[in-house]
């Protein structure tokens, strides 16, 4: 690219587009943070399909009806929902270059995460102690691999989320962090976003079966 | 003093990328017809209120389909508009391969079940 020349500043003809054009830093993060985002809902979206075929296969084991407690997983579901409104207030402080409050709607953000987190847990070690281990059954294992799945990216998005915090606290709300913690911001809406399919099609339909 | 004004340059053409910030009133929108698009679904199969489970499963999906609708436009911000219209663009493709690859599997393994030889005859050949 270094003949490409900006013909306003030579003067001289140029008969080919300078294809290298100045970007401002992180002006196309959003939409490639997007796609990502699209083809880990293909990852799901198989998760799902899995689900979908494995899911009455009980092989003479537990049905979902005998392991899921809807208390339990209405808390879970409120939790994570609480924690996508305090990340939305995240952002709302952060546009009005809030630091300190903003790390404070992270922190509480973080909380929530983090028992949505603990209480799944307990229910996995609950199932896994009245002996609904993934290897008990084809709709164990597919049930364990999607809900596990996305317990992972909520426990990854935890650990993002905590880099944040010390990002902020080190470095400001500098534009690079507004950046980060937008994606951060999608990254942790989506997976509610997953978790409305999960609610609805593994327990609620599960317990309905 | 140039990080500043590079952040203030980069902040404006943020705007002008057609990327949607939320407002206070529109999260907490979305967050309220969240809540009760999730109540409901719970209430319904733990009380067993409407009489069928294929319709109370039916209202459920689509309880489901329409939060993830509000989801997508309170909180992630979607609009036909954002990123000109690239991420709106993903957002189809996806969700054209997402109906895809789910029906196809659950349709040609539902297939499979009912076209299964029926365990007895197969003891039976032995």
């Amino acid at each position: 690219m270094t003949v490409a020349v900006n013909p306003t500043q030579t003067g001289e003809p140029v008969f080919y587009l300078a294809d290298e054009h100045p970007h401002p830093e992180g002006h196309s993060t959003s939409l490639g943070f997007w796609i990502y985002l699209m083809s880990d809902c293909l990852i799901f979206a198989m998760l799902f399909a899995a689900f979908g075929v494995l899911g009455a296969n009980y092989a003479a084991g537990p049905a979902p009806k005998d392991l899921f407690d809807l208390n339990l997983v209405a808390v879970n579901t409120s939790m994570l929902l609480l924690s996508s409104i305090t990340y939305g207030f995240a952002m709302l402080t952060m546009q009005q270059n809030k630091i300190a409050q903003t790390q404070m709607w992270l922190l509480i953000t973080g909380l929530f995460g983090v028992a949505f987190i603990s209480i799944e847990l307990t229910e996995f070690a609950h199932m896994i102690h009245e002996g609904a281990t993934p290897q008990r059954s084809a709709f164990l294992s597919a049930f364990f691999t999607l809900v596990g799945t996305h317990g992972l990216h909520v426990s990854c998005g935890l650990i993002w989320l905590v880099t944040l915090m010390v990002q902020v606290w080190r470095f400001g709300l500098i534009e690079a962090n507004r950046r980060r913690l937008m994606c951060l911001s999608m990254f942790w809406h989506f997976l509610d976003v997953v978790w409305i399919g999960v609610f609805t099609f593994v327990y609620l339909l599960g317990v309905l079966r | 003093m140039n990080t500043d004004t590079h952040a203030a340059h980069a902040h404006d053409h943020h705007h002008d990328d057609g990327h949607a910030h939320g407002t206070f009133s529109t999260y907490m929108l979305g967050f309220v017809l969240s809540v009760v698009l999730t109540a409901i679904p719970f209430w319904l199969v733990m009380s067993g209120t409407l009489p069928s489970k294929q319709i109370t499963a039916l209202v459920i999906m689509a309880f489901a389909v329409v939060q993830i609708v509000v989801h997508m436009i309170y909180f992630l911000h979607m609009s036909p508009k954002s990123e000109n219209g690239w991420s709106m663009m993903a957002l189809i493709f996806t969700i054209v391969m997402v109906v895809i690859a789910l029906s196809g599997s659950l349709w040609v393994m539902n297939h499979l079940n009912s076209n299964m030889m029926p365990m007895h005859e197969m003891t039976g050949m032995k």
